[in-house]
């Protein structure tokens, strides 16, 4: 889903407000919140992705101006609205004012029929894909090149696993891009390592 | 049009994220409880003197280090930490003269939390997010971190189950330092990759 959440890269933005040791937290709410949606996925009520997901599918003006906590509020609501465990016309009756979910989700797909087992050293392209559902994929990787570093376990393949279909697990493998191939002429020099599903490779020649 | 809605002022943050507690324990989830719990339990054990402590381990034990950069979940559960079931392999990227690594999430906010510490607010800002992975060494520069050139920068995005934590270089001068010594030199920053110590 090419949605506001997919933020390397993006252009415009200040410095960070960095202090050092700085804090997780800033209110109570904000801690409560964050052990609501783990109860939430210990309880088998939503997984990892669809959580990850419902936030992605924030209004993408309410994503911006969210805090991340309250990112993971609306998305905590939205999957409890979705899987019948509370009601909108609840959630507003009990906070006494309008309370904005996420927006619907596209379907969801399953692996690649192509995929292919690859190896360290081997050179990859990522394919250029553009799809709705969710996505692990970096926007800024989409049709780069860079070379396999180290293979991951198998994982829960994301892009059917936030929707409800049934996939097989992937490896998922390190990749090293050069920064000055992702962003030609326009970023500091650097490896930039992304973990990809084996989904979203082809392997070059 | 029929499908506007009446316009209703938005309920402050507080009051929905209260409202979702407060349905969830009248529907018996014990919602409250848990959170009661779960809060307490993350004050205590998700803090960074756990990845403090492997790197000072690291440091002063040459085999556990060769461990630990070939199995990360399996070397800090030796000493007792924990990582939850989705972070399938703990990557610890180790620094040098030459070399610095810095962890990021673009997508969203993911980190070794049990091991590392639940992250800071920065680290999941939008401007963090956006702006490392391209702009890595004036990023850097700007929170206080100002790399010679000599220095290569490798920056590890966040987007699978692997989650990560950088095994700083020992700091000169601390050869008479105890193992629990030198892991309070070890700051949060240093394991995400933001400080170099």
């Amino acid at each position: 889903m090419d949605g506001m959440h997919d933020m390397g890269g993006r252009e415009g933005f200040g410095p960070v407000r960095y202090t050092p040791g700085a804090p997780s937290f800033h209110a109570a709410w904000e801690k409560r919140v964050n052990a609501l949606y783990s109860m939430a996925v210990r309880k088998g009520i939503f997984n990892m992705d669809e959580y990850r997901h419902a936030i992605e599918r924030m209004r993408p003006y309410h994503y911006m101006s969210a805090s991340y906590f309250e990112r993971t509020l609306t998305s905590l609501a939205t999957l409890l609205v979705e899987k019948g465990v509370l009601s909108q016309a609840e959630l507003e009756a009990a906070a006494g004012g309008a309370f904005p979910l996420a927006g619907p989700a596209a379907p969801g797909r399953v692996n690649a029929p192509d995929r292919q087992p690859l190896a360290p050293g081997d050179r990859v392209r990522v394919r250029d894909e553009h799809v709705s559902c969710h996505v692990r994929m970096p926007g800024y990787i989409r049709g780069k090149t860079g070379v396999v570093v180290s293979i991951s376990p198998l994982t829960p393949f994301p892009d059917a696993h936030a929707h409800g279909l049934h996939a097989e697990d992937e490896p998922t493998y390190d990749v090293a891009f050069d920064a000055l191939e992702l962003w030609p002429g326009a970023a500091d020099p650097a490896l930039v390592h992304v973990a990809v599903f084996e989904s979203y490779l082809e392997k070059l020649g | 049009m029929s499908r506007l809605r009446p316009v209703t002022a938005e309920a402050p943050v507080e009051s929905r994220a209260a409202a979702v507690e407060q349905l969830l324990d009248d529907k018996g989830m014990e919602a409250t409880a848990f959170v009661d719990d779960f809060a307490a339990h993350a004050d205590a054990h998700w803090v960074s003197r756990n990845g403090a402590g492997v790197v000072a381990r690291a440091w002063v034990d040459p085999a556990y280090r060769a461990r630990l950069l070939a199995n990360g979940r399996d070397a800090v559960m030796e000493l007792g930490l924990t990582m939850p079931p989705h972070h399938r392999q703990l990557v610890v990227l180790e620094n040098t003269p030459s070399l610095h690594n810095v962890i990021v999430c673009t997508l969203c906010s993911c980190t070794a939390f049990t091991i590392i510490g639940l992250a800071p607010d920065w680290y999941k800002d939008l401007e963090y997010r956006a702006r490392v992975v391209r702009q890595s060494r004036t990023v850097l520069r700007e929170m206080g971190l100002d790399l010679p050139p000599g220095i290569d920068i490798k920056v590890w995005d966040t987007t699978a189950d692997t989650r990560y934590m950088v095994l700083p270089v020992r700091p000169e001068g601390t050869e008479g330092l105890s193992e629990a010594e030198l892991a309070a030199l070890v700051t949060q920053d240093a394991l995400i990759g933001v400080a170099r110590l």
